[in-house]
């Protein structure tokens, strides 16, 4: 019982992981641009389908698709952002909210013409597939690949916003727009690179989500809430909010489907508005 | 002597800022009372706490023997607290009229009817058309709020917290922006209001303070430099030298 | 056009422009359309039914959208309550139209009440969540329920008794279509009223100022407590209606694209001007029957950018042009 309640949390850490790897793109871009975007789980759903046209198409091994997944959709990102998202910074949120569920049925009728509506198998390589014993645990591979990836790329950002310039002009922008921009910091620039990053981050989390959430066109509808949820929970712009928010959600999410399995996403969902209710800045959220 | 709004030890704090530290000011009723700082001394802050838009992080507030600390800000409206913003907070999309017949409406606790119309609550119009006139605005009753001149929206503003008759009225800074000329007119309507309001003004034009005020505190770094009358507080080094630089002197 | 005069000032009190909640011409006319299509195209009652029925579910957002500026991503959930309501009632037993409406918007208001203090709390991004949290756990529990609801097979056999006793619900709709039509039309006169009332224009302060109004002492929550409850019971009313006519309930009555689509339907016709809602609900109905021979990717792909390009460009959907177009027109004539 126990073994199988390690095993559960450790799943559940897993999936949260990729959970904050595709969120904290989406919670930087509210936290800092205050933008609403629906769409950002179509960046992630970008990523993969990337990963698999360039597995299929070049034949390239799985690892050496996941760079690409994350430049080309960090480019995407920077497009779109210099071209249309910057247009409705100012927007009243609900023009920012339909504007993104445009841009995803969009990308969902996009995906669905070029793929179609089934979904993605992905060909893991083999020294990720089965299980690794850890401390007299059976641990999935590529979950424990998945876990190590992302501790590296959160170390990565929290000392890249905490020991660089672009992190403090970063944390400034969000802290007090006009003040940065006062102080000569170009938020523009800020906002392409950050949007960019947090676009290209999803797109990784895509790909390296194919095998434990799947791939199809519905993916930016499927996931939207959870993303959304992280982000909400969390607290928007924060690095070490949406993290915990992660976790706990991917935990709650894999328990909840393992030990009550009728009620399954249900109790996601009540979870998440008992928690705004209690917290409705989020757990680690600012002020509004 | 009557008090008509006082506050106790009132203190707001953000992590390590101190927006307002133990302010302990006292506002009899009719006062002409004004409030000056520089910029950032805390004085919006200060109005935002007594209105309740802040909670307070410490202290309490008054509103004459109640203790309103905690209440809401509709709530301290309905007891004769109003307020007018420093940045416009109107109604675009609202004609004039249309703006200031739903304050009179919220006055007289007529706003959640929804059986009738708008056009048929007879008093509450021409409550709100004789507001607009006594302030020269009833020529632009028709006029969105969105397209009047900027001098205009702030006479907006002031009507707006005048049509709830409030016995305490706050001004946040309402000739910012109105060239002089016009901003005489403001002042007017100001002056006229009954001697029993109660009425704080933050402002930064000093001849309009000296000229309006009885009584004046100085807020600086988010507490009390000093308080007095208008020949104390000119006469006074310690604000000449927070206000080199500052003051505008006509 | 200001009425006065340097000056003067004219002592009627209604003289200046204000919510006075009088039929407009244009209105009437309006209302003409449905009935003329109920004697003069038999074959499109059925379609038209539909259509009616997502017009009012349209108007019950405008009400909390386009009135008091709360942007709901699950609306959807009171549309399903509703139908649910009215369906499982009829397949227990009690299978009379009007009264199977009632209960069906009451429940539908009930539940809305309850999830109105969640939703009056948070900011925009909280709101968000919580309205679309709820609908997808309505999704999710109408689905897990399925010993009640049908699950998945949806709820079947809404077989309705006679309207009012005599009218049979018939093959060809025309009865549907009828009662769906005083049914949208009953709705819309209260809420027209509603909307020029005292109550009415404080909503639309909510939506344009809603710093303002605390200060001006409107109890702003309990506003939004009020207006949410009643859109809850509209859209359950809506709901019911599509239980009773199409004599079917499934579950995506509760998904996430019906409520996508409803917000749409609202940015085609304009919000806040509740002709907006019917208008942009009969166009999306309309265009979605006509290009639903289209493969199914272009019809999301297409919709997918009308709402890119509006929301980048167009201002006030439909109703918005056309007061644009009218404001010029009369600024030419002067």
């Amino acid at each position: 019982m126990l073994i199988n309640f390690v095993g559960i949390l450790f799943d559940g850490i897993a999936y949260g992981s990729l959970l904050f790897l595709i969120g904290i793109g989406l919670s930087v871009t509210m936290g800092l641009m205050n933008f609403i975007n629906l769409a950002h789980g179509a960046f992630a759903m970008l990523g993969g389908y990337v990963c698999v046209a360039v597995m299929t198409r070049f034949g390239l091994p799985f690892l050496a698709t996941l760079p690409i997944a994350f430049i080309v959709t960090a480019l995407a990102g920077a497009i779109l952002e210099r071209t249309l998202y910057q247009r409705l910074y100012q927007a009243s949120h609900l023009d920012q909210v339909l504007f993104s569920i445009g841009l995803t049925f969009m990308a969902i009728a996009a995906a669905t013409y070029f793929w179609g509506p089934g979904q993605q198998p992905i060909q893991l390589p083999d020294f990720l597939r089965g299980q690794v014993r850890v401390l007299g645990l059976d641990l999935g591979a590529y979950r424990l690949f998945l876990v190590a990836l992302v501790i590296v790329i959160t170390m990565a950002l929290v000392w890249l916003v905490a020991h660089t310039r672009f992190g403090a002009q970063l944390r400034a922008a969000v802290d007090n727009q006009q003040a940065a921009a006062g102080m000569g910091i170009h938020v523009n620039k800020v906002f392409a690179l950050t949007f960019a990053l947090g676009s290209g981050l999803a797109g990784l989390g895509g790909a390296l989500g194919i095998d434990v959430l799947g791939l199809d066109p519905t993916f930016p509808v499927k996931f939207m809430v959870y993303f959304l949820l992280v982000v909400t929970v969390g607290g928007a712009g924060s690095i070490k909010g949406t993290l915990m928010a992660a976790l706990i959600l991917g935990v709650f999410d894999v328990a909840g489907k393992y030990y009550v399995p009728e009620v399954g996403a249900f109790v996601i969902y009540a979870s998440m508005v008992l928690l705004l209710i209690v917290f409705p800045s989020g757990l680690y959220g600012r002020r509004a | 002597m009557k008090v008509a709004l006082r506050t106790e030890a009132l203190s707001k704090q953000w992590g390590g800022f101190r927006a307002n530290s133990d302010l302990n000011i006292v506002l009899p009723q009719g006062a002409r009372h004004a409030l000056i700082g520089p910029n950032g001394a805390g004085k919006t802050t200060f109005i935002n706490l007594l209105t309740g838009v802040f909670t307070p992080t410490s202290g309490k507030v008054y509103l004459g023997d109640q203790n309103v600390t905690h209440l809401p800000q509709h709530q301290r409206v309905k007891r004769g607290m109003a307020r007018t913003f420093q940045i416009n907070t109107l109604f675009p999309g609202l004609t004039v009229l249309e703006s200031v017949v739903l304050a009179v409406c919220e006055r007289r606790g007529i706003a959640g009817r929804w059986m009738t119309t708008v056009a048929k609550q007879r008093e509450a119009v021409e409550e709100a058309e004789n507001l607009l006139e006594s302030l020269r605005l009833l020529e632009e009753a028709d006029a969105l709020t969105r397209n009047l001149p900027y001098g205009k929206q702030r006479l907006v503003e002031i009507a707006l917290a005048l049509a709830t008759r409030p016995k305490i009225l706050l001004l946040d800074e309402p000739g910012a922006g109105i060239p002089s000329a016009e901003s005489a007119e403001l002042f007017a309507v100001i002056a006229a209001l009954p001697a029993d309001v109660t009425i704080l003004l933050i402002e930064h034009d000093m001849e309009l303070v000296f000229r309006f005020a009885e009584a004046i505190t100085v807020l600086v770094g988010g507490q009390v430099l000093t308080e007095g009358t208008p020949a104390q507080i000119a006469a006074d080094e310690r604000v000449k030298e927070v206000y080199l630089g500052e003051a505008r002197h006509v | 056009m200001s009425v006065a005069a340097a000056g003067a000032r004219t002592d009627d009190p209604g003289s200046r422009r204000l919510p006075d909640g009088r039929w407009h011409r244009m209105e009437i006319g309006f209302w003409l359309l449905p009935i003329a299509a109920f004697f003069l195209l038999p074959g499109f009652l059925v379609l038209g039914s539909q259509i009616l029925i997502v017009a009012l579910f349209a108007l019950s957002l405008d009400l909390i959208l386009g009135y008091a500026g709360i942007v709901s991503l699950g609306h959807a959930a009171f549309f399903g309550v509703g139908a649910y309501s009215a369906g499982l009632l009829v397949t227990h037993g009690w299978g009379e139209p009007l009264s199977g409406l009632v209960l069906a918007g009451a429940i539908a208001a009930l539940v809305g009440y309850v999830v109105s203090f969640l939703v009056v709390r948070g900011e925009d991004l909280a709101r968000l969540m919580v309205t679309l949290g709820i609908g997808l756990l309505l999704y999710e529990a109408a689905n897990k329920a399925a010993f009640m609801t049908g699950g998945v097979d949806g709820l079947s056999g809404v077989v309705m008794w006679k309207l009012l006793g005599v009218f049979a619900f018939d093959l060809g709709g025309k009865v549907a279509f009828a009662y769906s039509l005083m049914v949208l039309f009953i709705v819309f006169v209260l809420m027209r009223r509603l909307v020029n009332s005292p109550f009415g224009l404080s909503l639309r302060g909510l939506r344009e100022g809603g710093k303002r109004m605390p200060a001006i002492g409107s109890p702003v929550r309990s506003r939004q407590v009020v207006i949410f409850t009643i859109a809850a019971g509209v859209a359950g009313v809506a709901g019911g209606l599509l239980a009773q006519t199409t004599q079917f309930v499934g579950l995506e009555v509760f998904g996430f694209p019906r409520s996508a689509e409803l917000l749409i339907m609202l940015v085609l016709g304009g919000a806040g001007r509740l002709y907006g809602a019917l208008i942009g609900a009969a166009l999306f109905m309309i265009a979605q029957e006509v290009l639903s021979g289209l493969n199914p990717v272009y019809w999301q792909f297409w919709i997918g950018l009308l709402l890119v390009v509006v929301v980048l460009s167009a201002r006030g959907g439909v109703m918005g042009a056309a007061e644009a177009l009218q404001a010029s027109l009369r600024g030419k004539a002067i």
